[in-house]
């Protein structure tokens, strides 16, 4: 009834024609934002060397020794230096970005998507199952993550595997309260009303009304899940739990870099700039994505 | 009142001697990433101390643009005031251009010179502060006095503006307070210090009709106290002819029509008010005849579809509406009874209940509209909702077509929602906005079985019968105005071919003259399908429009109801004859004529400790058809 600001600038913005789907709705805030648009270009950079890693690197990553050039500086022959087993950086990295981009994707994969369910059921039913689900998450998130991963390892083994299984377990409560969070506001949401009033049954309330509407939230956290699901991963294996050596992991990098750190500092630097610049590249493209689906940030 | 309205800025900041505020060439723009939108274009009015100017239109017309500019609030919303000139008399008879005043000046001048009251007094109050605290502060800021001093002037304002135990009150926090109270509060913190031009922004919308008439009154006795000028905006043209002097029509940013209140109504020039005018329900239009009959709509250019002409009837469009079918009632409602826990202390235990439906009964014939009328909280929506079962009921009978709703098992109970659809007051909130239209109208018939390409015909069809097109089912929510919006949620509720539709407020928070179009439309689909309404709503001129039976619910019961001619003709409650007292009537001729004695008092609440049941009795016939209440309900016996 009211025409405030807001409404009477939305009422003349439908007028242009052309469908506006939520999708280019999406795109058209999202590509406003320069810092995270290039923080996707890196990532997608990153997914695509990661994927063509063993073709593009210039050498074998594990089985090439170089011994003349043990510790060596960058140089034309090797771009990011030599490691202290004649090993080539740049090989590593690229190589290694293989391994902390899988266990990081799939780590979150399996966190978010149970987490979700959990989230998803919790929320919309309540009661006792809803009870269960958020004091497990309480007892969950009373450790910190890299003790609990830390404990996962220990008791299954250190290997890669494991890494992924203990991280995702941390992941869980975080995806189960956040959606579980959104379930509540939208099972109130007149239009999942109007669903029931049509005769849908819950699933269908659920999968088609409930979940997308809260998608958008779980995206953005799954982007800044992942800088710390790939950092987790790494500290693992850093800490010698995860990736055993020769793997190229970023973490068991550093790990094999902590002696020669001093006296030739870019077997340390490169590898955790390539752990720096990822995470930082995930975290600035969720912040980017958050304020592109967040419908109340629609100003300006 | 002069004859001229200052058509151009005078040379220099002068204001004939009773004016308060002259506003000339105003212009205000919206600048946003894809447009510029002028949404109020070269305004000119003015304002005469102790004088009422009522800025009249519907959404989008600028009005209530126009009362932020004059706040200078425009710039919070992305506004910037293009041009114009707005000359203000301070209190110190200086006179100032509100348009390019410093924000100090600004600053001093709101609250305390200019004042404003707003439609929505929940989130106007900040919740964390008393209400006297919020009151004292505006004297502090702007009177300087002390902490005492301000209190106890806050205590003044609280009795001025008539609240009930008004020390108590000052003590209390805004949740505390009820919507009617809240806007008390309001109104005594803007006019606090005294101010020369009170803005009033829809300051009732969000009210009862019965508190609105107290509100009404109090704002009119206060102006004559204190001889302010009030500019007042709304959508109401009831409203209007309640408070208003002088009358400024607007329609999409351009002023169409000004002139003294009486004048405006008896005789209006422009085509849009005549058009406005025609559209508003008036109580007492449907005098002398039983059935239901559409809206005349006169305004051709200004509709929302072309379609929507094409899909009027013109033989029929007058023709009253008797669509009632003999036989068996087809919805039987039997002493239903629907309440809510209120739990609370350290166990979580019930300690109170929301009686919301008590024991209520009534029939729903065949092609027949029953209405369902009240104030916010008498539960006339949870009714709607036991019936869909929507909110369980604890016990009662709800038969439709020989079954008992309240028994069936869930497979049966999708069934039987084919049957019974819903339509909702905010048509936004109803439909998913990520979904197309045209998905949310067929999501019925596929979650009923009917094959994706039937379903996708009949959506076409749904789509041109509430007249829009097609292709508009590929559109989503966000791109359609609030009637088209409507039309939509009416589509889907057709999808399955119900028998009965629920209408909870329906048509209420959409503009008088699209409320007249989507009243027609549901008249018109009501004689094509034989579709049964219950028609909820709180609006007295609507219903009486549109229903053939009313029943009218206070505190949870049914405390009258029977067909409508004698409900309005002749009630029986004393209920019924309060609500209908307080319904404004678009006439400022009869504004004055009207029983005040009976607006008083607050509207009770239906929350009850444990163990402490309403007086329920069965109604007594009055006349063929038509019950009363006979026992107290509320405090108020027949």
């Amino acid at each position: 009834m009211t025409d405030t600001a807001p409404a009477a600038t939305r009422a003349v913005a439908a007028l242009p024609s052309g469908v506006r789907t939520p999708w280019s709705e999406f795109w058209r805030k999202f590509r406003r934002q320069p810092v995270a648009v290039l923080a996707l270009a890196f990532v997608v950079v990153l997914v695509a060397l990661a994927i063509l890693a063993p073709w593009i690197a210039p050498y074998d990553a594990e089985n090439f020794f170089d011994y003349d050039r043990l510790n060596e500086g960058p140089s034309l022959a090797h771009w990011l230096g030599v490691d202290p087993l004649g090993r080539d950086i740049l090989s590593r990295i690229l190589v290694g970005g293989r391994i902390s981009l899988a266990t990081g994707f799939l780590s979150v994969a399996i966190g978010g998507l149970v987490g979700t369910v959990l989230g998803l059921l919790a929320g919309y039913y309540e009661g006792w199952w809803d009870r269960i689900v958020m004091r497990l998450s309480d007892v969950l998130f009373a450790f910190p993550g890299i003790l609990l991963a830390l404990g996962v390892v220990a008791i299954l083994g250190s290997s890669l595997v494991n890494v992924v299984v203990a991280v995702s377990v941390f992941s869980v409560p975080a995806f189960a309260r956040l959606v579980r969070g959104n379930t509540l506001v939208l099972k109130r949401a007149t239009y999942v009303e109007a669903a029931r009033s049509i005769g849908a049954s819950d699933r269908t309330i659920l999968l088609r009304h409930i979940l997308p509407g809260t998608v958008s939230s779980i995206v953005v956290y799954v982007t800044m899940r992942l800088g710390t699901s790939i950092i987790t991963a790494a500290s693992l294996s850093f800490l010698g739990m995860g990736a055993q050596p020769p793997t190229p992991e970023w973490g068991a990098m550093l790990n094999d870099a902590r002696a020669d750190m001093v006296s030739s500092p870019h077997v340390a630097i490169f590898p955790s700039l390539a752990i720096f610049l990822t995470v930082l590249a995930f975290n600035l493209l969720g912040d980017g994505l958050r304020d592109a689906l967040d419908p109340k940030l629609d100003r300006a | 009142m002069p004859p001229s309205a200052s058509p151009s800025p005078p040379p220099s900041p002068i204001l004939p001697d009773r004016r308060i505020l002259s506003v000339s060439d105003l212009s205000v723009r919206f600048t946003t990433s894809e447009r510029t939108v002028e949404a109020v274009r070269h305004l000119s009015f003015h304002v005469e101390a102790g004088e009422t100017l009522a800025i009249v239109g519907e959404s989008g017309s600028g009005k209530s643009v126009t009362s932020l500019a004059l706040m200078r609030l425009v710039a919070h919303g992305g506004g910037t005031i293009a041009s114009g000139r707005m000359l203000f008399r301070r209190r110190s008879g200086a006179i100032l251009d509100l348009a390019d005043a410093s924000n100090a000046e600004m600053r001093a001048l709101r609250g305390a010179e200019l004042a404003m009251i707003f439609q929505e007094p929940m989130t106007s109050l900040n919740p964390v502060f008393t209400a006297g605290e919020q009151i004292a502060e505006s004297i502090r800021v702007h009177q300087g006095k002390g902490h005492g001093a301000a209190r106890a002037e806050a205590l003044r304002m609280l009795d001025l503006v008539r609240i009930p135990e008004a020390r108590n009150v000052l003590t209390r926090f805004p949740h505390q307070l009820s919507g009617g109270m809240r806007q008390r509060v309001m109104i005594a913190m803007a006019l606090a210090c005294r101010p020369q031009l009170l803005i009033a922004d829809e300051p009732t919308t969000a009210l009862d009709v019965t508190i609105q008439a107290q509100i009404l009154e109090l704002i009119r006795s206060l102006q004559d106290e204190m001889k302010m000028g009030v500019v007042f905006i709304t959508h109401d043209m009831g409203v209007v002819a309640e408070v208003a002097d002088r009358v400024l029509v607007m329609f999409r940013g351009d002023k169409v029509e000004e002139g003294a209140a009486p004048a405006l109504f008896a005789a209006p020039r422009h085509a849009y008010t005549q058009a406005l005018l025609a559209a508003v329900p008036r109580l007492g239009a449907m005098a002398g005849s039983d059935l239901p009959r559409k809206f005349d709509l006169l305004r051709p250019e200004a509709t929302e579809t072309p379609a929507v002409a094409a899909t009027q009837d013109a033989a029929q469009d007058h023709a009253a509406q008797d669509t009632r079918r003999p036989g068996p009632p087809i919805l039987r409602v039997r002493d239903l009874v629907t309440r809510f826990d209120i739990r609370g202390g350290l166990l979580n235990r019930v300690r109170r209940r929301v009686h919301a439906v008590e024991r209520i009964s009534f029939d729903l014939a065949s092609g027949e509209t029953l209405a369902l009328v009240g104030e916010s909280g008498c539960g006339k929506s949870t009714t709607g909702r036991s019936l869909l079962r929507l909110v369980e009921s604890q016990s009662g009978l709800i038969e439709f077509a020989g079954e008992n709703i309240r028994d069936l098992p869930p497979n049966k109970l999708q069934a039987l929602r084919k049957n019974i659809q819903f339509i909702f007051q905010d048509p936004y909130a109803s439909l998913d906005p990520r979904l197309t239209v045209g998905f949310s109208i067929m999501e019925p018939l596929l979650v009923h079985g009917t094959p994706r390409r039937e379903a996708e015909a009949r959506v076409a069809w749904l789509l041109e019968r509430v007249g829009l097109t097609p292709a508009q089912g590929l559109r989503y929510p966000h791109e359609f105005s609030g009637g088209q919006r409507q039309r939509i949620a009416i589509a889907r509720a057709l999808a399955l071919n119900p028998k009965v539709i629920v209408a909870d407020e329906a048509v209420s928070a959409l503009d008088v003259s699209i409320q007249a179009q989507i009243v027609n439309l549901m008249l018109d689909l009501q004689r094509e399908l034989g579709l049964s309404y219950l028609f909820i709503s709180h609006d007295m001129a609507v219903v009486e429009r549109v229903s053939h039976r009313v029943a009218v619910m206070f505190l949870g019961q049914i405390v009258e109801i029977g067909p409508r001619r004698a409900i309005f003709e002749n009630p029986q409650h004393p209920y019924t004859r309060k609500l209908m007292a307080a319904v404004p009537v678009a006439d400022p001729e009869r504004r004055h004529a009207k029983p005040r004695g009976l607006l008083t008092g607050e509207i009770p609440s239906p929350v009850r400790a444990l163990g402490d049941e309403p007086e329920v009795a069965p109604l007594v016939e009055v006349g063929p058809g038509h019950w009363t209440a006979r026992h107290t309900v509320g405090g108020l016996a027949a």
